[in-house]
């Protein structure tokens, strides 16, 4: 029988949860735990600037490797910094175990020295919550946190610990629950036979079927199960924001992203279907427009483990509850045993009228003579150095939205973006996160001058512990996303959207101890991203990147109408 | 429009009860009346809730309520034939002439004076919540000096039980 401590208990819990990392920041009630972390090797620390990018950056290496991050933070403001980054973690279902450090438990309610209420004021945007009330709880808890993020629909957990359920001379039995079970909580396991059974008529019948696939795959784990049943079956598909790689963007039959910035085709196919097939998506207001008017003739067939998802926003006429890769697995097996394939005629004329609808905005976009790139043009430059096989992170706004657009993601959990809260400063700690985990291959974080300026005191941690991402920032001295909704519905009135004052970049990063260029002109541009990744390959890299303030993002769809409504260029509607 | 009577089984652990709660608020659901309980095994408490909604609001609060890790089971009541009953505990001016009149519309309403002083009766009174609102209709709100009610209880009709 081996005793610990509360705090050394912790830590060889978070051991045996398969924990590599913990992103956190020590402070008065987490000493003791900080000091059982300091005793062993096998768990490594990460010590961030600010406590926001630690959520961020465990965020990040959870959405790429698939496992939960975890986060440590102390009472008080330690916990509160990490609010933002534990709602944009919740916000896009990704597994997150936070650890909060809490004062002596006889000081609770007392308004002692950095307590806040954590539990509290998490609750609205954590999975599920635990409060330690005796230390030989601990590894079980740690267990159930981590059983309860990583299954069914994932989500942040947050255990919040007083400082006196960790008292190093305190020691107690050390057991590891081998297995957790939770008696009111069970996430399903496949989806209803006959509901798939049902699916799979419809997708055999349909005539102008599409496939409208979202984050839940890539979450699942499922996209070659995806690719498989969209090839077998030659339907088009299309993919939300947080869906993109699940199905290759380079792929033949892939439309581009849905939704406000979406592609042309891919929403006008979206209104136009008879059967829509949806995955692990959850009809998100900026994937449907007005759901009054939302694809008026389609059939819709929705595939999520989030019983809540279904019929939310727009009402499922075959709702499957199940994991994605299960239920895909399913249909495929019901398509092998039926042997029949779809309308072959029907689809061949879909497909030419697709083609026809291709080209008709093509995401082209004009560029400028005088040398002042587009941000466009910055992406795809970005995409042809990396292959097309960077981990790219993002921040939020236009530069979003176009590394959205022109990356096209081939392969699944390459690309990391704050989809359903929109967090601006998420994209560089989220970048740090993938890139100690995937040492290997490039990351790059596509930023823009506001958003890098919301956690840029993380290029101090990335010189202690040698983190060389790379940071491309789309510089167009205002905040471009606001400026161009200012520019669409107030007359050009930029309040607030301006950015005066903004500070010299390149010097920054030398201040930090990095490299920084700037590139103010397109033919500057190959050779800076070449010295970015290849030069300066094991350095952290700050490429500002001047580009054309006045572009805007399009498509984009027209507030309040249907799917196919959409602004195509600052003067053409469809 | 509906009246549905929400009923949960819930893990008796402190926390619980304002994750339902805080769903209710942070959702834009409305709750008009919330009893909660320990039941006969202590590791549960028993939880009714009624709130006015339509049947697509209805399903997505039974949706959201499930996903809370501490909901054990839930029923809408109102789905199936069952008992609801509510407790008054009702402070009336009683003088004079009144005294005799307040005491038989108590009787009526098969509530019981369960406190007197010169001036006030103290009744308690048991039923379904509109039986509650017609006693206090009937003693006129003049005469009602402070109410106070526990919301409603409910319970399904013959063998169904809501167990583990």
């Amino acid at each position: 029988m081996e005793l610990l401590s509360g705090g050394e208990m912790l830590v060889r819990a978070l051991h045996e949860a398969g924990v590599e990392y913990i992103y956190g920041y020590p402070g008065g009630s987490l000493l003791h735990i900080y000091d059982a972390v300091y005793k062993q090797s096998a768990v490594k620390h990460v010590l961030v600037r600010h406590e926001q990018a630690a959520a961020h950056m465990a965020d990040g290496y959870a959405r790429a490797t698939g496992k939960a991050g975890v986060v440590m933070v102390t009472s008080g403001p330690g916990a509160t910094n990490t609010i933002t980054g534990i709602a944009t973690a919740f916000t896009d279902s990704i597994p997150m175990v936070v650890i909060s450090g809490q004062v002596m438990s006889h000081l609770v309610g007392d308004d002692a020295f950095q307590e806040t209420d954590m539990l509290g004021v998490s609750r609205p945007v954590v999975k599920h919550s635990f409060s330690v009330r005796r230390p030989e709880e601990i590894p079980e808890l740690i267990a159930k946190a981590f059983y309860i993020a990583n299954t069914g629909r994932p989500g942040p957990v947050l255990i919040d610990i007083p400082k006196d359920m960790t008292m190093p001379n305190e020691r107690y039995e050390y057991v590891y629950p081998k297995k957790v079970k939770l008696r009111s909580y069970t996430p399903p396991q496949r989806g209803h036979s006959g509901q798939i059974k049902k699916a799979v008529e419809l997708l055999l019948a349909a005539k102008r079927p599409v496939v409208y696939s979202g984050g839940g795959v890539i979450i699942d784990g499922s996209s070659d199960k995806l690719r498989a049943l969209v090839d077998r079956l030659d339907f088009p598909c299309t993919s939300t924001l947080m869906g993109l790689g699940g199905y290759p963007g380079t792929g033949e039959r892939f439309l581009g992203m849905l939704g406000m910035h979406g592609t042309y085709e891919a929403n006008v196919v979206m209104h136009h279907a008879d059967v829509i097939l949806a995955v692990g998506a959850r009809f998100d207001d900026r994937v449907t427009n007005a759901t009054n008017k939302f694809c008026p003739d389609a059939k819709i067939i929705h595939i999520d483990i989030d019983p809540s998802s279904i019929s939310k926003t727009i009402t499922a006429d075959v709702p499957i509850v199940g994991p994605v890769g299960t239920v895909l697995d399913e249909m495929t097996a019901l398509l092998d045993e039926a042997g029949e394939t779809p309308d072959a005629d029907a689809l061949a004329s879909w497909w030419k009228q697709i083609n026809d609808w291709r080209p008709r905005h093509g995401m082209r976009y004009e560029k400028n003579d005088n040398g002042l790139m587009k941000p466009q043009e910055v992406i795809e430059a970005l995409w042809t150095a990396t292959k097309g096989d960077a981990y790219v992170t993002s921040d939020v706004g236009q530069h979003q939205m176009f590394a959205a657009q022109y990356y096209k993601f081939d392969k699944p959990n390459r690309w990391i973006n704050s989809g359903g809260l929109g967090t601006m400063g998420f994209g560089f700690p989220a970048a740090m996160g993938v890139k100690m985990n995937f040492p290997d291959h490039e990351v790059v974080c596509v930023t823009g001058e506001g958003s890098i300026q919301m956690n840029i005191q993380e290029m101090s941690t990335c010189l202690q512990y040698g983190i060389p991402v790379k940071i491309i920032c789309l510089n167009n001295g205002s905040l471009g996303m606001v400026r161009q909704w200012q520019d669409m519905n107030y007359e050009g009135r930029h309040s607030n959207s301006y950015m005066k004052s903004l500070p010299d970049f390149v010097k920054l990063a030398a201040a930090y101890g990095h490299v920084g260029i700037q590139v103010k002109s397109r033919d500057e541009l190959p050779q800076a991203l070449d010295d970015a990744l290849n030069k300066y390959k094991d350095r952290l890299v700050f490429l500002d990147v001047a580009v054309d303030p006045e572009e805007h993002v399009y498509p984009m769809q027209v507030p309040l109408g249907s799917m196919r409504d959409m602004w195509l260029s600052k003067t053409e509607r469809t | 429009m509906m009246r549905h009577i929400i009923s949960i089984l819930l893990e008796n652990e402190p926390g619980a009860l304002s994750r339902v709660v805080g769903l209710f608020a942070q959702r834009g659901y409305n709750i008009e009346t919330l009893t909660v309980a320990p039941t006969e095994d202590p590791t549960l408490s028993r939880l009714t809730m009624t709130t006015h909604c339509d049947d697509r609001k209805i399903e997505q609060i039974t949706k959201q309520l499930n996903k809370l890790i501490e909901v054990v089971k839930l029923v809408d009541l109102s789905e199936g034939q069952h008992i609801e009953r509510e407790l008054m505990l009702i402070k009336v001016k009683a003088v004079g002439a009144q005294r005799a009149e307040i005491k038989r519309t108590a009787d009526i309403f098969r509530g019981q004076i369960v406190d007197v002083s010169p001036c006030v009766y103290t009744i308690q009174l048991t039923g379904a919540t509109d039986k509650l609102e017609a006693f206090i209709d009937a003693i006129g709100s003049a005469a009602v000096l402070e109410t106070v009610r526990t919301g409603v209880s409910g319970i399904s009709r013959g063998e169904k039980v809501l167990s583990l």
